[in-house]
């Protein structure tokens, strides 16, 4: 007999330990409209099997509360069941020993409290709330609706013009989402269950790169009507592009001296090369768009001269304007925005940071273009300081990986302070308090709280504060357009009160991504057409080929490559690899295809036309 | 053309086609469930599946396509263990009382088992329980439904009433009533389609024989039995007789043979449903600008449920004619009763009926004229008259052909022709033309209105009075499709006659079901036929209706028509379109 022994998995738990990280794909990569009640039960009956049995809230108490739920669910329950399963989980959530009970219970509590709909159409009227609407995951999680599997099986077939036609459909930019989309369709993608979700995003790239100039579709005929666009972002380009289709003349007017709004002046080149963007916005222009640079709505004109002007108006200002941290010293010399900064970028005004200590305050996706920018621009040292963990951070993942490898220095879990300056009222540090993770925030991320350790000195010859920016919504507000928390307040259907007058992009929701500001520029057209009186259809003339079966054996997804950090931190230029034809055949081949197969082809997610 | 081997066997098909085709063309049979072309391809059910080499999983043969040198075997051991094992798994979850079910011997899924040898099932039963509103004409039943998905097709895309959906998620999902309704509250047509459809007994209409039954059986009761025009073309399939076999006359005989005291035709009072809307629409045409345009037809319950759920500012565009049913009921009542000197409310009209919303029909309350009580009592489509022949155990191959009772038992050609699409239009203008001109129209000047296409249209010049622009449609999808074309202006017709079913009755919903076949243009090629080779082709030339108009109508569009013959089809309302109301 040895008296210890090495611990070794046996082949089963080696298994069921992949199936664990398999099913952790798999339930990532759910689809929506999925019954709740059905979804709690599997996990509580996943929780039952877990329990090691020694304790009778567990053990017995899970079966039972997973036996009502059943019963709900069959239809075999009255609402007197509601109590019981209410009383059994509190049970359980107040005398089980460990987690595994109690924390079961916790997730069905949560789910009466949330759910008490679903929880009654089953019992009274024997019926789910639920249903199995939208069948293709990429499709439903882009804002814009674009034909995801479409697009693939024609980078599949050789065909990437016909690709980028395809997108543009409902996405008039496609080159600066195959560079800068955050991609939410490859979250729930269902090749996931199997391996990896598809590189849409990389894809997307390839047929761009591979597809050369492609013309856009004719314009429909001239309704003689004409429609003003404030702001020549991505949501107001979207909506003039799909007006000038429809037959209306979309004028845009640009404050700044270039269009392109955050997709020049926030993103910088080396994410999103700047002729890349001329060219996107000159193929946008091409349709017959109007456009006016340097004229600052409230200063050089007023909504009210727009509205008497245009038969209908679209607000897509954005929102560039800087957030204040309420720091002492903030004010000081030295210190300035990531708004600022990037917009000096943007207009290829490039400082000098040779020599310099650069901080960076924040961690989103801003805050890293700052971070990346200041290397470029040749700072002896960039530093990032965060108050939260690097886990926590908003940016992309790989965005910060990238800062890393460029030699950003991560600060993480210290909160500013105050700015000290020098005597001619210039920054020279940024002392900050160093945190300890706290409980979860109502977003699920932990709260910083103050740490035991004294205050630290951070040396810095140029602070940039990247914590967000707000919208310019004044002149708006003093016409009369309702602002909420600092957004102007539109509907669903970027209408505001006014009837004329429609608004979307991050003006309304706040900072967001490209593909939402586009899919509100393309959400305003529609309807704008419609107020004008018209009808007008977005469609293409593309034919999709067949579905293929592809096969299903797992392989690895195949994701874009970067220049050596050391080399592209020289210049502001692309960092990103394209793919190969090979690599974009192989990965485009992975595609499961749920347009068609699944419930794809009975209620498949495609729409033709909008 | 693509070059396979299936099964050890070479085939040729042209490029695009399945595999099931390609099958097909072979003569191997591949059997299918869900499958019915061009309306339900979503391989769903996957009994259909083949191996095919190369690939690594088995491919559903409905809907994959056939590629170059592919090679399919639909027998090997893991195609022929899938479909199998589908098959049993479906049936878990069926309730297979079939003895009991109203598609007992109609049954796919029955004959399903039986090709495949099915003589045990290792799944135990986990059959749902049937949970539907009472006094519904339609019946769901859960326990029978495989979830198929061909009721949500079949409505969504040639009836577009999206009545049904898939409901819920998981291992519930099912088919329900959209939107959470009730089916009460459904603004379903009743038009039968989805029940057509349907490969189990899943779906089902009421079945009213009982209360034939219970009438027959009372000696005190007078039953009247009048047969629908497509029924004729459709009554003996379930019977084993052939077309040539099944004659108008033996169809009499059979009834008669079931008891009824006088057995009648409903071309009588489509007869009179000519002379009243026809000189309806005369009157119409003569006064435009007192009357919304265009006027429709209104003899197809389906489509009246349909304008008024769907665009019921269109309702008053409707003819006000009583449908065939309907008069017949009312002058049964009336003019027959007294003729035969029977209290009408010791009468029984019951109506062989092609059709499922004809049940509902006879439900309107203000269907009441001839004696208070409702004018037709009850409504048996074709499938229930085989039921009951099969259940009083009539030999009908023995039956010799009878004619039918008079006076109401005569109809011309005219008639006939209602139960095909475009027969009414094509009936109403012979004798519209000659009440305007005096003379007859051949009677085959208004072939134009006759065929398959759901949607036809035609200018038909009649002297004295102008051009006549018609259209005839069938089929709900195709009428939204024209209801909008009217809406917008980009169509204009004076005349426009509708049929929910494709085809028109000889492919409605209470016809007998034939899996995969639409037999609706087969059948009206019966009735055509009939009208050819009738004596009398005109409706005003109905010896008997002339009759009635002299003995006691007086004349079209009178006091007495328009007591018994017309209806206002305002004064009744039906569940309307969702989205409508979410718009109110």
């Amino acid at each position: 007999m040895s008296r210890l022994k090495i611990r070794t998995k046996s082949q089963a738990q080696e298994l069921v330990d992949s199936m664990y990280a398999g099913m952790e794909r798999r339930i990532a990569a759910s689809p929506s409209g999925l019954c709740p009640i059905d979804i709690t039960l599997s996990f509580l009956n996943l929780c039952h099997a877990q329990s090691c049995g020694k304790c009778t809230p567990c053990r017995i108490g899970l079966g039972q509360l997973s036996a009502l739920l059943r019963q709900v669910l069959d239809g075999e329950a009255d609402m007197a069941a509601l109590d019981r399963i209410k009383a059994t989980a509190r049970n359980i959530a107040d005398s089980a020993d460990c987690a595994i009970g109690f924390n079961a219970a916790t997730l069905v509590l949560n789910g009466l409290a949330g759910f008490e709909d679903d929880f009654r159409e089953h019992i009274l009227h024997h019926q789910c709330l639920a249903s199995h609407r939208n069948s293709v995951p990429c499709i439903t999680l882009c804002p814009a609706g674009v034909d995801v599997p479409g697009y693939i099986s024609l980078i599949a077939d050789g065909r990437p013009a016909d690709a980028v036609k395809l997108i543009r459909k409902d996405n008039p930019l496609p080159t600066a989402c195959a560079y800068i989309c955050e991609h939410p369709c490859e979250s729930r993608c269902r090749r996931s269950m199997v391996d990896d979700p598809i590189n849409i995003r990389g894809l997307k790239k390839f047929a761009v790169e591979q597809a050369g100039r492609v013309p856009n579709p004719p314009c429909a005929e001239s309704t003689g009507k004409k429609v003003a666009v404030i702001g020549g972002g991505p949501s107001g380009l979207s909506a003039a592009y799909y007006l000038q289709l429809m037959g209306h003349q979309a004028v845009i007017f640009e404050k700044r001296k270039q269009l392109g709004g955050m997709l020049r002046y926030g993103i910088p080149s080396y994410r999103f090369p700047r002729e890349k963007l001329d060219a996107e916005i000159a193929s946008i222009l091409s349709t017959g768009i109007e456009a006016h640079t340097g004229i600052d709505i409230g200063k050089d004109v007023t909504i009210e001269q727009l509205t008497k002007d245009y038969d209908a108006v679209y607000i897509a200002i954005g929102a560039h304007t800087d957030r204040k941290a309420g720091l002492p010293g903030e004010d000081a010399g030295h210190v300035t925005s990531a708004v600022e900064m990037l917009r000096g970028i943007g207009d290829w005004q490039m400082p000098d940071f040779t020599g310099k200590k650069v901080v960076v305050i924040g961690g989103g996706n801003v805050a890293m273009d700052v971070n990346r920018s200041a290397v470029r621009l040749g700072a002896e040292k960039v530093t990032c300081v965060y108050r939260r963990r690097q886990a926590d951070m908003t940016a992309l993942p790989e965005e910060v990986e990238g800062a890393l490898a460029e030699g950003v220095e991560l600060l993480t879990m210290m909160a500013p302070v105050r700015i000290e300056s020098d005597e001619e009222g210039n920054a020279v540090a940024l002392w900050v308090k160093p945190q300890v993770s706290g409980a979860f925030d109502k977003g699920g991320r932990p709260s910083p709280v103050n740490s035991d350790l004294p205050e630290i000195r951070v040396p810095a010859d140029l602070i940039v504060m990247a914590i967000g920016q707000g919208i310019e919504s004044r002149h708006f507000e003093e016409s009369g357009i309702t602002v909420k928390r600092g957004n102007l307040l539109a509907g669903d259907d970027a209408h505001i009160g006014d009837e004329k007058v429609f608004a979307g992009g991050d003006c309304v929701t706040g900072p967001a991504t490209a593909i939402r500001a586009i899919a509100a520029g393309k959400v305003a057209a529609a309807n704008i057409d419609e107020f004008l009186g018209f009808r007008h259809e977005i469609s293409t003339d593309v034919v999709l080929p067949a579905p293929k079966i592809n096969s299903v054996v797992p392989r690895g997804r195949i994701n874009l490559t970067e220049r050596e950090a050391s080399e592209r931190k020289k210049d502001f230029d692309a960092i990103e690899h394209e793919m190969t034809c090979l690599q974009a055949n192989l990965e485009s081949s992975r595609c499961l295809h749920c347009d068609y197969f699944g419930f794809g082809n009975f209620r498949g997610g495609r729409e033709t036309k909008w | 053309m693509v070059k396979l081997t299936i099964d050890g066997r070479e085939a040729l098909v042209p490029e695009g086609s399945t595999i099931l085709e390609a099958a097909a063309s072979l003569g191997i049979r591949i059997p299918t469930l869900c499958y019915l072309k061009d309306i339900n391809e979503i391989s769903a059910c996957r009994i259909c599946v083949v191996e095919v080499e190369g690939l690594e999983r088995l491919v559903p043969s409905c809907t994959e396509k056939v590629a170059e040198g592919m090679v399919v075997s639909t027998n090997s051991h893991r195609a022929k263990t899938a479909r199998e094992t589908n098959l049993k798994l479906i049936l878990s979850q069926h309730d297979g009382d079939c003895t009991t079910c109203v598609r007992n011997q109609n049954c796919q899924l029955q004959d399903l088992a039986s090709e495949c040898n099915i003589i045990d099932n290792p799944y135990p039963k986990d059959v749902k329980k049937n949970d539907w509103p009472e006094n519904s004409y339609l019946i769901r039943k859960e326990s029978k439904c495989i979830k198929c998905m061909r009721c949500v097709q079949v409505c969504d895309k040639i009836q577009t009433l999206k009545v049904w959906d898939v409901k819920g998620s998981g291992s519930r999902t099912t088919v329900g009533v959209r939107l959470n309704r009730l089916f009460t509250e459904a603004d379903c047509a009743l038009c039968g389609q989805c029940i057509t459809h349907c490969p189990t007994g899943a779906l089902s209409i009421r079945d009213d024989t009982a209360k034939v039954t219970a009438a027959l059986e009372d000696p005190e009761i007078t039953t009247v039995v009048q047969v629908a025009p497509a029924v004729r073309t459709a009554w003996a399939e379930y019977l084993g007789l052939t077309r040539e076999e099944a004659t108008v006359g033996r169809m009499a005989a059979a009834l008669r043979a079931l008891g009824f005291d006088y057995v009648f035709d409903t071309n009588f009072t489509a007869d009179l449903t000519i002379m009243e809307e026809g000189s309806e629409f005369i009157e119409r045409f003569t006064h435009r600008d007192q009357y919304n345009w265009p006027m429709f037809t209104s003899c197809c319950p389906g489509w009246v449920r349909f304008v008024k759920s769907q665009f019921p500012e269109y309702t008053t565009n409707l003819s006000t004619a009583k449908s065939p049913q309907a008069m017949f009921g009312a002058v049964a009542k009336s003019y027959f009763a007294e003729k035969i000197g029977v209290d009408p409310h010791k009468m029984r009209v019951i109506s062989v009926m092609p059709c499922t919303a004809k049940k509902s029909e006879c439900d309107i309350p203000n269907l009441k004229d001839a004696c208070g009580d409702p004018d037709v009592d009850v409504v048996i489509t074709t499938r229930e008259l085989g039921r009951l022949l099969r259940a009083y155990h009539v030999n009908v191959p023995a039956l010799q052909d009878e004619p039918f009772d008079s006076p109401l038992g005569s109809g011309t050609g005219a008639a006939v022709i209602f139960g095909a699409t475009g027969g009414v239009m094509d009936a109403a203008l012979r004798s519209a033309y000659y009440l305007v001109t005096g003379t007859n129209p051949p009677a085959d000047a208004f072939t134009a209105v006759r065929g398959m296409k759901g949607w036809k249209e035609a200018n038909f010049e009649v002297p004295g009075a102008g051009t006549v622009r018609v259209a005839v449609v069938s089929g709900l999808g195709n009428t939204r499709q024209l209801m909008e074309s009217l809406k917008r202006g980009d169509a204009e017709y004076d005349f426009v006659e509708i049929m929910a079913c494709p085809g028109g009755c000889s492919g409605g919903g209470g016809q007998p079901i034939h899996e995969g076949e639409e037999l609706a243009d087969t059948r009206g090629q019966i009735l055509w036929n009939l009208d050819k080779n009738s004596v009398i082709r005109y409706s005003h030339e109905n010896p008997d209706v002339i009759a009635l108009y002299r003995e006691y109508l007086e004349k079209p569009l009178g006091q007495k028509s328009h007591h018994l013959l017309h209806t206002d089809l305002t004064e009744w309302s039906v569940p309307m379109n969702p989205n409508l109301q979410e718009k109110a």
